[in-house]
């Protein structure tokens, strides 16, 4: 009994501590706030980074240091309030296509970096910001698609002259149709499914009526890409708020969660992600009279009543170009007027129709109409159903002079800040379903820094506890489990460093309480040692005893809370996880450190030689 | 240093009776605590709106109840938060008003206060959580029990989970006893707790099963008794180290975190006991005994690396 380590155990022991060392480094530097300013098209640094210089000293600003990036540069700075200061100047004094967003980087050195070692990141509760999670309407795009397969078997049935009494359309069932007799429902069936593949059929067993629903495969597939969609929306939205780190995921099967870190107007973020404004251009109904249509209430088929300033107007139905075929919007003012505008271009398939339309109606009035989807909460017998309506407004219906191009600006809009978000939502592009929020949560910036404090102050006065009953209880062996705490918290924060974990103060919380628990491991070890030694064990079988068969009872303690680690991140969201994800990392490192690190110390202190007592504290 | 004497034959197991009873009055105080009071579940199980603003100076909270009071939020609660300058005001859920006013709404009736936190949760959400988080308890004790049973012997699987059930229902009792609010985050620390409650457990656990097949001539009272104290120093070592960083987190880590150090200091101390006298009792009065463990402890013996 030799209590000797291979020499391939210690040096990879050596290995993994100083690749611990390595990445946990990282969170040692600070992060400073800065400013990013990017541009989608190819820009010369040098002349950006001039331009930035120059709206920084003449708003009297103080930066710490300016980097080019691969599209534009990075400006750092000393506190937040100068970062906030420096984004609207920069912002108003830059070209309109730059994006200009806040963001934390940290100081790490280069070196670090090219090695992928970087400090984890904060959670919003520490660093501030705000948390959203969205509910997707997913049910309205099912309706709508409903709606439009019953119009099209309505014209299927129609076109191989199959004759139907009625079609309506049940919700959460399908598409009923009634058929006069048995063979015409027959023959629709036959028709149908060679026409509109995809479809489930059932026939009624009393009447003659069929009913045709989504396949659920199919149903399946349009709520996923509902989805999906929706995310790669509000990602374009998070990216023209300026937001740099925001976080983008499906929660759940119709949920979507948006962190917002350093955000504080929760208002703006709210209006920006959840906006439906849109443009539609429609074609002023001029061969009929709208004060006329407004008295009798006789409005033509093809056309629909709108108001405009107080003055009805007759708009034909037909859409010329709708928001989708805008490819970019820049909020502007109106050079002669010096009221707001949004400068519009086109692309995409749309502008060829709406230049025919223009060339060919020059003369003609055209509407611009804004619309909105709102959702309002009603309670309808005491149950809350979410109804939405779509509001629209003719915002202007100017002449039109000339054939209208790819470029084009409108005006018309109620203000500036209208504009501004009218022409942002237009450039992210609209969502494919109405979203609502179902969970906010903001964090102010100095509660994220209070909290990051309290944090590392319960671990400083834990772990200092710990470390001086250790010592004071088993003397040199208990400096051997200090050392083993310490290296436990590296590997750690390495590890959490590595995988991109978030902290979250529930996190410190569970890296306090490791530490609490990993000691255990180094516990239970000694006592077993100490009864060996009672036992009337010589010093280096005590020790190897005591490993032994402490190691069954490590093993098995730490299973159940390892269990109980993994029931709490399936479940949990958040900070909860976070808790989950460092407990549970911290137990399987604390087994690593506990165990085999102290051992391997003990080992080159005791092992290999004769030794009369061991100073374990009896 | 030796706080504890190795030799020690303290009869735990004497004491059973008493202590069976009164595990059973807490237990009983507990779900009537539970009964009466209920527990205040927190926003995160509720729904509804938390704001925490922070004054330069002390607050005045009647004055807050009061503007707020006159402005229509009748049911708003409004409470200091840790420190006299710091409070958190919870509104119930509102269905008719959009979240971003109803906060714009709060703040204009608080002049002077600084907005730091706001917690908004869908009552549909919240709903949901509480389903989830009852489905964990339920779970992690399943799946705990099934390991201990399938580590050690059922007897012992079976009264380490009533020993499991014993600890997150006495936390729950001084939860609703005193009034503290139940979030999320408390939910964690309870979890916790279950984890925690069992390496105690197993570690007696261990013990009986390794002196089951040392000690010959001895009744599982004694050997029970045996692998309690011998098990002593390393159950009370560990729970008061644990007990330093969870105090430490208690006082020095923040009202939001309050809740999950509470639940596990009282988890720590309670599933100390717990593991001792709910656990090691139980598994003697259902009658464990030798041969429970003979077979399949020579098999576990032999798999040790």
């Amino acid at each position: 009994m030799q209590n000797k380590y291979p020499l391939w155990k210690n040096l990879l022991l050596i290995v993994i501590t100083i690749v611990g060392l390595i990445y946990a480094i990282p969170n040692l530097y600070s992060e400073d706030p800065v400013v990013q300013v990017s541009s989608p098209t190819p820009i010369d640094p040098q002349t950006l980074e001039k331009e930035v210089q120059g709206l920084l000293a003449t708003a009297k600003l103080q930066y710490q240091a300016i980097t080019p990036t691969d599209d534009g540069l990075v400006v750092r700075f000393k506190s937040t309030d100068t970062q906030l200061l420096a984004q609207d100047v920069i912002k108003n004094g830059l070209d309109k296509q730059y994006t200009v967003a806040l963001n934390l980087a940290s100081s790490t050195p280069a070196w670090l970096l090219a090695i992928h070692a970087e400090p984890m990141k904060q959670g919003l509760d520490l660093r501030g910001g705000v948390h959203f999670l969205l509910e997707v309407d997913i049910e309205s795009v099912v309706n709508r698609r409903y709606e439009g397969l019953m119009k099209s078997i309505g014209q299927d049935l129609r076109e191989s002259s199959i004759r139907y009494t009625g079609i309506r359309y049940v919700l959460d069932k399908g598409i009923d149709i009634r058929f006069p007799s048995a063979h015409a429902l027959d023959d629709a069936i036959a028709d149908l499914k060679q026409k509109l593949p995809g479809l489930t059929f059932a026939k009624s067993k009393v009447t003659t009526d069929l009913t045709v629903s989504l396949s659920d495969a199919e149903l399946n597939t349009i709520r996923q890409n509902t989805i999906e969609q929706t995310m790669g929306i509000l990602r374009n939205r998070v990216n023209e708020l300026g937001v740099g780190e925001a976080v983008v995921q499906q929660q759940g099967a119709t949920r979507v969660a948006v962190d917002l870190p350093g955000i504080q107007d929760a208002t703006r973020a709210k209006q920006i992600l959840g906006g439906t404004a849109t443009l539609e251009f429609h074609l002023v109904d001029q061969d009929n009279d709208a004060q006329i249509a407004k008295q009798t209430g006789a409005v033509p088929v093809n056309s629909k009543l709108y108001m405009m300033d107080g003055h009805p107007i007759l708009l034909k139905r037909q859409v010329v170009l709708s928001g989708d075929s805008i490819t970019s919007a820049v909020s502007s003012f109106d050079q002669q007027t010096a009221t707001p505008a949004v400068q519009i271009q086109l692309g995409g398939g749309g502008e060829s129709f709406f230049t025919k339309v223009t060339r060919d109606n020059i003369g003609k009035r055209m509407a611009i109409v804004f619309v909105e989807n709102k959702t309002a909460i009603q309670t309808v017998d005491n149950v809350e159903k979410r109804v939405s309506h779509r509001e629209e407004r003719v915002i202007s219906a100017p002449v039109i002079q000339n054939a209208l191009g790819n470029n084009f600006q409108i005006t018309g809009l109620t203000d500036s800040k209208e504009a501004s978000n009218l022409s942002l939502l237009l450039r992210a592009g609209a969502l494919p379903a109405a979203i609502y929020t179902v969970e906010e949560r903001t964090v102010g910036p100095t509660l994220g820094k209070e909290n990051i404090r309290r944090g590392i102050i319960s671990l400083e006065v834990g772990m200092g506890l710990i470390l001086v009953l250790m010592i004071l209880y088993y003397h040199f062996f208990g400096i051997v489990a200090n050392i083993a705490l310490v290296l436990n918290l590296i590997i750690l924060g390495a590890l959490l460093s590595i995988i991109g974990a978030t902290l979250t103060l529930p996190g410190i919380a569970g890296i306090v309480l490791t530490v609490g628990m990993a000691v255990d491991a180094n516990v239970l070890i000694y006592e077993r040692i100490r009864e060996e030694l009672r036992n009337g064990l010589s010093p280096q079988a005590a020790i190897y005893a005591g490993y032994d068969r402490a190691f069954a009872t490590i093993l098995d303690a730490n299973v159940t809370s390892l269990i109980v680690g993994i029931v709490l991140f399936s479940i949990g969201t958040g900070p909860v996880r976070g808790f989950a994800i460092t407990l549970s990392l911290g137990l399987l490192t604390s087994m690593l450190t506990g165990v085999t690190f102290t051992r391997a110390i003990v080992n080159w202190f005791y092992g290999g030689r004769n030794v009369k007592k061991l100073s374990i504290g009896i | 240093m030796e706080f504890f004497n190795p030799n020690s034959k303290v009869d735990f197991m004497g004491a059973r009776k008493w202590t069976a009873t009164l595990s059973i009055l807490i237990f009983i105080a507990s779900i009537s605590a539970l009964a009466v009071n209920g527990l205040k579940w927190g926003l995160d199980f509720t729904g509804g709106t938390q704001i925490e603003v922070s004054y330069p100076q002390a607050a005045d909270l009647p004055a807050i109840r009061d503007s707020l009071y006159k402005v229509g939020f009748k049911e708003a609660q409004v409470v200091s938060y840790g420190t006299s300058k710091d409070v958190l005001i919870s509104i119930a859920p509102h269905a008719d008003v959009d979240q971003t006013l109803l906060v714009e709404r709060v703040m204009k009736e608080l002049p002077g206060a600084v907005k730091q936190r706001v917690d908004f949760v869908g009552p549909q959400v919240g709903k949901e959580l509480a389903t989830k988080g009852a489905l964990a308890i339920i779970v992690s004790l399943l799946a705990t029990m099934i390991y201990i049973a399938m580590r050690f012997e059922y007897r012992l699987g079976f009264s380490s989970a009533v020993a499991l059930i014993h600890d997150p229902i006495l936390i729950l009792g001084v939860f609703a006893l005193f009034g503290i609010e139940f979030d999320l985050k408390a939910l964690a620390g309870l979890l916790a707790v279950i984890g925690y409650s069992l390496n105690d457990t197993i570690v007696v656990f261990d013990r009986v099963r390794e002196n089951f097949i040392k000690i010959r001539r001895s009744s599982p009272v004694e050997i029970m008794n045996t692998s309690i104290n011998q098990t002593l120093s390393r159950t009370i070592m560990t729970s008061v180290l644990t007990l330093f960083v969870v105090v430490a987190l208690f006082v020095y880590g923040g009202e939001t975190i309050r809740g999950f150090s509470l639940a596990l200091i009282i988890g720590i101390v309670v599933g100390t006991y717990s593991s001792i006298y709910v656990a090691g009792a139980l598994a003697v009065v259902m009658g464990l005994d030798r041969k429970d463990f003979m077979p399949t402890a020579r098999k576990e013996i032999d798999e040790r690396p």
